[in-house]
């Protein structure tokens, strides 16, 4: 129905005057291509009106199953303040490009700079950039880090055996450029292994990973332990988590954490289907190693003038923020950047941060230890019934954890779908159950249902 | 000049910076918790503000940034067009926030949606079959090195270590393959601004892995000489990878696979008018041959003979690239533009862009030497710095070109206006050029002087990094 892009503005008249000016009666001249690679076919794709193409695309999605899903492992979504939409969705936010022109760009650049101070604060760790795509890329990205720092050569990183099978498939993919091996280590009740670690670990390996909470819900006891043995062996201790998890458990810094990575996509978005927002935090002085783009604080080189001098909040009034230590960046260093990466998760972050903000420390802790009292109450639910036992780890747990079925797990999942509940079955006779502040309206649904699909 | 007042930077506020959010609040919380003391921390001091007052920080911050709604933003190579507002809403249905680990039978719309998104860039693009999982164009260039990788082993010529790349190439290439471990061989373009076949031909060898083309390229030149530069990639037995940040010259007028590309990553987030977020997300799909197809990432969505889409891993997949799916909520809004312009309008919004950039390069006064040009133009500043230009272009209200690249062309001004300009906005955006351009250097150099900052000191802010506010004294 459309005769062109309704989004590009030209009258017949206004076309007609600029091919005129550019010398051109028909503006196909202007196409430089060789009548052999010429398409002269058709995509075979309708033009629509913006209402057509709406429903187009919401009929389409609208074939999902209405699941109250109670899925995680690695992926979280908690209720995401309508405010983060409204500030977010500011067209001069979202529909800006990279700042690469300080001046007309402050207001992202300051909201990226806080973003990065949220996670300093959260990791105790001197630096953290302003996203990476998510946490399979940023544990990636830190391997390659270690190996670069390292002073010895080096080619092995050790990951635990909880870890999704995706994202050490992703760490394999970005390591194998540099020759490193991934291995993974035992663990014992959904923490570390501490002398399974031990015994895997020699003078190879780069760096070791663990998370808290591990993919399997359970908060870590280990970490310190973690760290002492990295450093023994000179390798580098990355540390998977969240922003929501950091706020209340042990601070990475305390444990001898020299990088933590993590997916921050738990503050500011519903899941998403996977979409994601990686962290990357680390020791200050890997600082010319680290991935991605970083914003400073520096100052107008210029002195304020005029109007300037009566602003209100002017006391220190040329502070201004900027893209800097760029030369680690591929636009510059090429084949020598720290890493490919240019498009990042910038927006991702901006909501992070306004949720983050909306919350502040208390109401961050307080949503942590309801991640803490949550899983612990619906387990206990799930333990009365006959034929599951929960949790499966003597641990504590954040968000989730596993439960053990008499009958086959997957068969379990299968009927609770038909019920409206998704979870996790990770293997034949396991569950694994999340429950935040996004799904616990429905907890007593689904105990119900568990009950009755077990019966 | 009427253009001075689009400028949306400059609010009455500007000058005043906005204070940090650690300045309007810096109360620390005692942690208290049901946990054991060793498992937690001890403090937090994270700031918190009331509802309205985190309301307006934000608005202000967002009044101090420019966005493609504030006003012309011609930066080469990036396709900065306007972002169609009603995909934002089909990428906020409850339907596309699924998450990531529910089962297929569950998720048949977005399956069916991911499909259907495979098909119309694999129709677009010309190519066999196409992944979604990259989550940005750097992240398809390594996917597609991965893909490379993965061909020439299975056909026992794991010993090809070298990626070809022209020195105009973005960044990325040469990254993405140094990521993938592979050695880095720069060609210069001959003096054109294409590529230079002889510089090709002595590249190229047993060793060669990959040559990676834009097309056109960064000067907005059609590599018209692309059969032969096929055939001779392939007599190499290399692979031809496609960067496809220019895409949006071609659309409906050639397309990669049938000019004999064998690899291609689309940039969602400028062919296909997804927001850019201030820096992402975008989403990088990759596109390849048939006989590529079995390397693809995993998961993979097919078609079912009972008409049902399922995930499946592809043969010898090289795994996966992103932790889930990618940027999920941009692919829906790149699905959503697409399917709304269909062939009528994608042929249109090249055939737009490819007259806007040319009718802007006949009305600015620098030297533009190449051409003939598509979507985008280099034109040289001359005398004055590019640099410096770009600041004061600032002044005018305009959001300035790419600068200083690529670097065949003196003090270059990288200008891709794309098709969303109209007539009147090209003219205000030229005549913001040529007063530049009569300017002197004192001037330029002591620009920008309307904007919320004025010029930023780099050399400090790198010699003294302060990257959050406990660095700030």
């Amino acid at each position: 129905m459309s005769r062109g892009s309704p989004y590009a503005p030209h009258t017949a008249a206004e076309t007609a005057a600029m091919l005129e000016e550019v010398g051109v009666d028909d503006v196909e001249e202007l196409f430089d291509i060789p009548e052999s690679v010429r398409f002269d076919d058709e995509f075979g794709i309708d033009a629509k009106s913006e209402q057509e193409a709406v429903a187009e695309t919401t009929k389409r999605l609208q074939r999902n199953d209405d699941l109250t899903e109670f899925l995680g492992r690695g992926h979280y979504a908690h209720y995401v303040p309508s405010l983060v939409d409204h500030l977010s969705g500011r067209s001069e936010f979202i529909t800006s490009y990279t700042q690469y022109q300080p001046e007309v760009t402050q207001g992202f650049l300051q909201a990226l700079f806080e973003y990065q101070s949220m996670l300093v604060e959260l990791t105790g760790l001197g630096v953290a950039n302003c996203s990476m795509y998510d946490e399979a890329t940023a544990l990636a990205e830190a391997a390659l880090l270690a190996k670069r720092v390292r002073a010895s050569s080096g080619d092995r990183v050790l990951v635990p055996e909880y870890v999704r099978d995706g994202h050490v498939s992703v760490l394999e993919n970005y390591a194998g450029g540099a020759d490193v091996a991934v291995e993974r280590y035992g663990t014992d009740a959904g923490n570390v292994d501490v002398d399974a670690l031990a015994d895997a670990m020699d003078d190879d390996v780069v760096m070791v990973y663990a998370e808290n909470p591990s993919t399997v819900g359970a908060i870590e006891e280990n970490l310190d332990a973690v760290g002492d043995l990295a450093d023994s062996h000179d390798a580098l201790f990355c540390l998977g988590s969240d922003p929501v998890a950091l706020s209340l458990l042990q601070r990475p810094v305390d444990v001898g954490a020299d990088v933590v990575v993590g997916d921050a996509s738990v503050l500011g978005m519903p899941a998403s289907y996977g979409m994601a927002l990686g962290v990357f935090a680390c020791r200050e002085d890997f600082l010319r190693q680290v991935p991605g783009r970083l914003v400073g604080a520096s100052e107008e080189s210029v002195p304020p003038e005029g109007a300037r001098d009566g602003g209100t909040e002017a006391a220190d009034g040329n502070r201004a923020f900027t893209l800097t230590l760029q030369t680690r960046e591929q636009h510059i260093r090429k084949e020598r950047a720290t890493s490919n990466i240019c498009s990042n998760q910038a927006w991702v972050a901006l909501r992070a941060a306004i949720h983050a903000a909306s919350l502040g420390s208390e109401g961050l802790l307080d949503l942590a230890e309801h991640m803490v009292d949550l899983p612990r109450e619906v387990a206990e639910e799930l333990n009365d019934i006959t034929g599951v036992r929960a949790p499966v780890h003597d641990r504590h747990h954040f968000r989730e954890f596993l439960a053990y079925t008499d009958q086959p797990a997957p068969a379990i999942a299968s009927d609770l779908e038909a019920e409206g509940f998704a979870v996790h079955a990770v293997d034949d006779h396991r569950l694994q159950i999340c429950v935040t502040d996004a799904n616990e309206h429905a907890a007593d649904r689904f105990v119900a249902a568990v009950r009755e699909v077990t019966n | 000049m009427e253009h001075y007042d689009q400028a949306a930077y400059r609010q009455p506020e500007a000058g005043t910076h906005v204070p940090l959010l650690s300045e309007k609040d810096d109360t620390a919380t005692d942690v208290d918790s049901s946990l054991p003391d060793d498992l937690t921390r001890d403090e937090l001091a994270l700031p918190r503000l009331p509802e309205p007052e985190l309301a307006r920080h934000y608005v202000r911050l967002s009044q101090q940034n420019y966005g493609v709604e504030s006003g012309p933003y011609p930066l080469g190579s990036c396709t900065m067009k306007y972002n169609p507002r009603f995909t934002e809403d089909v990428a906020a249905l409850d339907d596309a926030a699924v998450h990531p680990d529910r089962s297929g039978h569950s998720v048949q719309g977005t399956l069916k949606l991911q499909y259907d998104l495979q098909d119309y860039l694999g129709r677009i693009g010309g190519m066999d079959a196409v992944t979604l999982q990259p989550p940005a164009g750097a992240a398809g260039e390594f996917t597609g090195i991965r893909l490379a990788e993965a061909y020439h082993e299975s056909n026992d010529e794991g010993h090809r270590d070298e990626v070809v790349i022209p020195d105009a190439a973005h960044g990325t290439n040469f990254a993405s393959a140094a990521l993938g471990g592979y050695d880095v061989v720069e060609i210069p373009s001959g003096d054109d601004g294409r590529v230079n076949l002889d510089a090709l031909d002595a590249a190229l060898g047993e060793n060669t892995a990959a040559l990676m083309l834009t097309n056109p390229n960064t000067l907005g030149l059609f590599e018209r000489d692309i059969e032969q530069i096929a055939d001779m990639v392939h007599d190499a037995g290399g692979l031809l990878y496609y960067d496809g940040a220019n895409l949006n010259a071609l659309l409906g007028r050639a397309r990669p696979g049938d000019m004999g590309f064998d690899i291609m990553h689309f940039n969602v987030h400028k062919t296909f008018a997804t927001p850019h977020g201030g820096g992402g997300p975008g989403a990088g799909p990759v596109g390849v041959a048939e006989d590529l197809a079995d390397f693809l990432p995993d998961p993979h969505v097919r078609k079912t003979d009972e008409g049902a889409y399922e995930r499946y891993t592809p043969a010898q997949s090289i795994g996966k690239v992103h932790g889930f799916e990618g940027n999920w909520l941009v692919l829906v809004k790149a699905f959503a533009y697409i399917d709304r312009l269909g062939d009528a309008g994608l042929s249109d919004a090249s055939a737009k862009a490819v007259l806007n950039a040319n009718y802007l390069a006949e009305q600015v006064d620098y030297e533009v030497p190449l051409g003939p040009f598509h979507h985008e133009f280099v034109a040289s500043a001359g005398d004055q710095d590019a640099a410096d230009v770009a600041k004061r272009m600032l002044d005018y209200g305009v959001h300035p070109p790419t600068t200083k690249w690529p670097e065949l062309v003196d003090e270059a001004l990288m200008t891709e206006p794309t098709e969303v300009e109209t007539k009147r906005n090209l003219d205000d955006l030229a005549d913001a050029f040529n007063a530049v351009a009569g300017e002197d250097d004192d001037t330029l150099e002591n620009a920008p002087n309307r904007t919320t900052a004025r010029r930023i000191d780099q050399t400090s802010a790198a010699r003294n990094p302060q990257l959050s506010w406990q660095d700030l004294d």
